[in-house]
């Protein structure tokens, strides 16, 4: 990897680190207003994190080294993911390119790391949020893929920095049917994937209804703060992959440093303008019945299918 | 003489010599000759693999070896991945069968059988007429057959298992001997050159006609869909390390046939032959893996898991000849190639897992999930052993399965337009069910480890575990080590299989791969498992040391109890169970499975509002078998039920049958004379 790649991949780890939590207090202060609350305001969860980082690491008793290390997997697995996306600059993406079943995949393997660890404690709630956690997950693959197909038909590659260039010297593949179409599909896939609602209530503590929240019950202090700032990142990372598959315009194309602060002011307007939409259409929305959950994939999955048949006859 | 002239014959020296031994050693040391001569066949195999991966290609004929026929030995590439992989096999599974088979599996015959059958499944890819194939393939057959037939004394399933294993077997054979036999009729003699020779006169229909027979009779053995049912019986109910046998190399061998008889022998051959294999494939894949998604016997489980990956071949397979029936031969290869990793390393880690079932079976006498669990801290090495197997098989990076997928994955992207609207249909739902799969192994295989070796015991037995000798261990360990090599450096293997597989088509090697990235050729493309596996791992060490300074304060991590609501310590009981954690995926897909439910409850005897006993039973029967072999095997049995009617003992009924057929075939002779 060359002196700019580096360079490159260290600012976006730096940026979607920083950034990530501040994401999630940006979403909950407009949840709060919009519900009439004044809110705890944006730095809370900075503020959550560090307290929870100071406290006395704890292992409940009957745990393995599964339960210990699946945190810093799932956290691993995000930070190699935003090393090699063209989010603030396509200067990134290493020589082998960014592959996006890769990502698709690594982002899948931690997510997997936390239900085993759920598992791993042995109580009814862990079980029972893995289980949900992984139904949704293994329902939500097909669109994903289906999905990504459908955008690199088209281009003839998954590289993401292939569909990005392609879409930069082509603005008008952003408005193919197949674009719109697959957008919408894996709109819902990132709604599902990072346990937003009307999939997942990330604000729920209610034994019949939590998902996620379930499943990290046993964690406390720092590794409560990895798993929380790992579910910050990914929140980032898909919000920021799905910017980058569909509105790319403002990625850099190199690593000078003018290109480097434009790129990072455009990426973080982009994911905060995303995460604000999905905190706003939220407050207007319940959660669904855990068994209802699958119809709603079931629909992303029949949208990027569409996706997949319009690139065809459109493409 | 060449090398693989040379391990073939060593091979077959071994196998005799060690079945030999096997008779003879007394039992003490009968399993430890039988382990390491099952060990050296296979890395005889290998050898003879290799070499013909590496250019070697060896043909010999011995005429008076077998009536009639002889027999014509011939190893190409093509019989070179298939001899390395199951001779690979052999090597880790006879290692392990020296702990293994300690337990109540030393008999003679049992263990005379396991060096024979290593060897006649290395002689199947490496017969070269029909008469040698189909003799090699019987053999393989009926040496499997007394391998699940191993421990029929012990429980009363094995001998139904094998009932049906060598019912469907031998159908199978039936279907691939007249496929071929009808192929053999219009050819000079019965060796492969002379076939090919022939294929290129056959008419379509007759040319169809050979394969949908042949396809009949592969796909049973490969576990293919509906013919799979053998498959979750025979796997169970065979001791471990003959199902790892079984399950990695012996199924690989139906693909071996499709891919020889299909895309060799007959050169191609039209769309809809292809069409079906890709639609069967998928069929298979999906069904298979939901099975082993709602399961909760662990080998029943591994052996879905197995008609799942030789579904994902197929659609390989399926895509590749149906790429080249559009003539893009390059896409062709690509597609063959996937499907060939994926053979190779659905053998690495399906071996792996089957042998750590094994190995839990061994130590708790249970295969039932549910009952299992905790066996972490007490089986450290299984554990690890089934963890590595548990990634590899859920496809994803890390693991070995996810670049073949990757590769298949490639080929079907490049595919939509390569051959009209065939192409255009296929290719959206072959993606759509790889990535179905591949969600749903993750569930699978987070269930079979997360449920089987994590949290608390759930059973006396799995509280008592105890870790295996170190034989199998070791057994385990070359597996794994095969798995966690195939993983990052697929380099080792990729430009052998790219090579067999574009010759199988006549183009290049359509995979380029460097040590560290794998690209494709003629398309954009690339992979770096090196690379990813590096980043990953460097990155979680890297969060490690940060979260440890950034924690600077508090460097002992203290215990605590669980949450358990205050209610007093959590019981194994309380825990989630495999059926728990799979109830989900089976609601949402309860119109596909169709779960049986079974609600009893009994009264007190005084009032029937007081529950005395509430029992629940949930069986998630093979549907596919249900609806497909039930009424066959109802006719079957109507057709007996009928036959001591025609034939109840009276002499005078014989006699009257006679008179009757003598007068018609008379009748007959008159009219059509």
């Amino acid at each position: 990897m060359s002196v700019a790649g580096a360079v490159s991949a260290l600012l976006q780890i730096a940026l979607v680190a920083v950034g990530s939590p501040l994401l999630v207090g940006v979403m909950r202060q407009i949840r709060a207003r919009l519900e009439g609350r004044a809110g705890a305001g944006v730095l809370q969860p900075w503020r959550d994190l560090r307290k929870l980082a100071r406290k006395q690491p704890i292992t409940p008793r009957g745990t393995s080294e599964v339960f210990r290390t699946a945190p810093l997997l799932m956290l691993a697995t995000t930070v190699a993911v935003v090393a090699v996306a063209p989010f603030v600059t396509i200067a990134a993406v290493p020589d082998a390119g960014t592959d996006l079943f890769v990502v698709v995949a690594l982002l899948t393997l931690g997510a997997a790391a936390l239900a085993l660890a759920g598992l791993d404690t042995g109580t009814a709630f862990g079980g029972m949020g893995a289980s949900r956690e992984i139904t949704i997950l293994a329902l939500v693959e097909p669109t994903l893929l289906v999905a990504i197909f459908a955008l690199s038909v088209p281009v003839g590659s998954t590289n993401l920095a292939d569909i990005v260039t392609s879409i930069l010297h082509d603005p008008s593949r952003a408005i193919t049917p197949a674009n719109l179409l697959a957008g919408v599909a894996l709109g819902l896939a990132v709604v599902a994937e990072t346990g937003r609602l009307p999939v997942d209530n990330p604000s729920t503590h209610l034994e019949l209804t939590m998902v996620h929240e379930a499943m990290v019950l046993e964690y406390a202090g720092p590794d409560l703060a990895l798993v929380e700032l790992a579910s910050a990142m990914r929140l980032s990372v898909f919000l920021g992959l799905w910017a980058t598959l569909f509105a790319p315009w403002g990625i850099a194309a190199d690593a000078g440093v003018g290109a480097l602060a434009l790129g990072t002011l455009v990426f973080t307007v982009k994911v905060t303008a995303l995460g604000a939409a999905l905190a706003a259409g939220e407050v207007f929305l319940a959660k669904l019945r855990l068994f209802r959950v699958p119809e709603l994939l079931a629909g992303s999955f029949v949208l990027a299918l569409l996706a997949v048949v319009a690139s065809f006859f459109f493409g | 003489m060449n090398i693989v002239a040379t391990a073939i014959v060593g091979t077959m020296v071994v196998a005799v010599a060690t079945a030999t031994a096997a008779l003879l050693v007394p039992r003490p040391a009968r399993s430890a000759v039988v382990g390491v001569g099952t060990a050296l066949c296979g890395a005889a195999g290998m050898a003879a693999g290799i070499a013909a991966l590496a250019g070697q290609v060896w043909s010999a004929a011995v005429a008076g070896l077998l009536p009639l026929a002889g027999v014509v030995l011939t190893v190409d590439t093509l019989s070179g991945v298939f001899l390395s992989v199951i001779g690979a096999v052999g090597i880790a599974v006879g290692i392990y069968g020296i702990g293994y088979a300690r337990h109540g599996l030393d008999g003679r015959w049992v263990q005379a059988m396991e060096p024979l059958f290593v060897a006649a499944m290395l002689l199947v890819p490496a017969a070269g007429s029909v008469g040698t194939f189909l003799v090699c393939w019987e053999l393989m057959a009926l040496t499997s057959l007394l391998l699940v037939l191993a421990e029929h004394s012990h429980r009363a399933e094995v001998a139904s298992a094998a009932r049906w294993y060598a019912v469907m077997t031998h159908l199978g054979f039936v279907a691939i001997l007249i496929g071929l036999l009808v192929l053999t009729g219009h050819a000079d003699n019965d060796s492969f050159p002379a076939l090919r020779v022939a294929a290129s006169t056959l008419s379509p229909t007759t040319a169809g006609l050979v394969f949908a027979l042949t396809l009949i009779g592969f796909a049973s053995k490969a576990g293919i869909l509906p013919l799979h049912a053998w498959l979750p019986r025979a796997h169970p109910e065979a001791p471990s390390h003959v199902s790892a046998l079984m399950s990695a190399a012996m199924v690989t061998l139906g693909v071996y046939g499709i891919v020889r008889v299909g895309l060799d022998l007959l050169g191609g051959g039209a769309q809809w032959w292809w069409l079906l294999v890709l639609a069967l494939g998928a069929v298979s894949a999906v069904y298979g893996i939901l099975q082993a998604a709602v399961g909760t016997d662990l080998k029943r489980l591994l052996a879905y898991s197995t008609t799942e990956n030789m579904g994902l071949v197929l659609i390989g397979v399926g895509a590749g000849g149906l790429f080249a029936a559009a003539g893009n031969t390059l896409l062709a290869g690509l597609a063959l190639t996937a499907a060939l990793l994926h053979v190779i390393n659905h053998a690495a880690f399906k071996t792996l897992l089957f042998l750590a079932a094994g190995s839990v079976l061994h130590a708790t006498g249970s295969r039932d999930l549910d009952s299992l669990g905790g066996l972490r801290p007490l089986m450290p090495g299984t554990t690890a052993a089934f963890g590595l197997g548990a990634l590899a098989g859920s496809a994803l990076p890390l693991g070995p399965a996810f670049v073949s997928e990757w590769l298949l994955l490639q080929a079907l992207v490049h595919g939509l337009a390569a051959g009209g609207v065939a192409t255009a249909v296929m290719m959206p739902i072959a993606v759509a069910t790889v990535a179905l799969t591949a969600g749903l192994a993750v569930a699978t295989f987070v269930k079979a480890f997360g449920v089987g070796f994590l949290a608390r015991p759930r059973s006396e037995q799995a509280a008592n575990a105890r870790e295996s000798p170190p034989t199998m261990l070791a057994g385990m360990g070359v597996a794994g080590v095969a798995c966690v090599v195939l993983a990052l450096t697929p380099v080792l293997v990729l430009p052998a299989v790219g090579g067999a597989s574009g010759r199988v088509f006549g183009t290049t090697d359509p995979v380029s791969a460097g040590l560290l990235t794998v690209r494709l050729q003629g398309f954009a493309g690339s992979l770096a498992p090196l690379l990813v596996a590096v980043t990953v791992v460097a990155a979680t060490m890297a969060v490690a040391v940060l979260a440890r300074l950034f924690a600077a304060r508090h460097r002992t991590r203290v215990s605590a109890r669980l949450w358990d609501c205050g209610a007093g310590p959590l019981s194994a009981r309380m825990e989630y169970t495999a059926t728990s954690f799979a109830e989900p995926l089976q609601r949402v897909f309860d119109d596909v499975v169709r779960p049986e439910h079974d609600v009893d409850i009994t009264h007190y005897r005084e009032s029937r509002y007081l529950v005395n006993e509430v029992s629940y039973r949930l069986r998630v029967p093979d549907r596919v078998e249900h609806r497909l072999y039930r009424p066959v095997l109802a006719g079957v049995r109507a057709w007996g039920r009928a036959g001591p009617r025609l034939a109840n003992g009276s002499v005078h009924l014989y006699l009257g049958y006679g008179f009757a057929v003598v007068c018609g075939a008379l009748i007959l002779l008159v009219v059509t004379r």
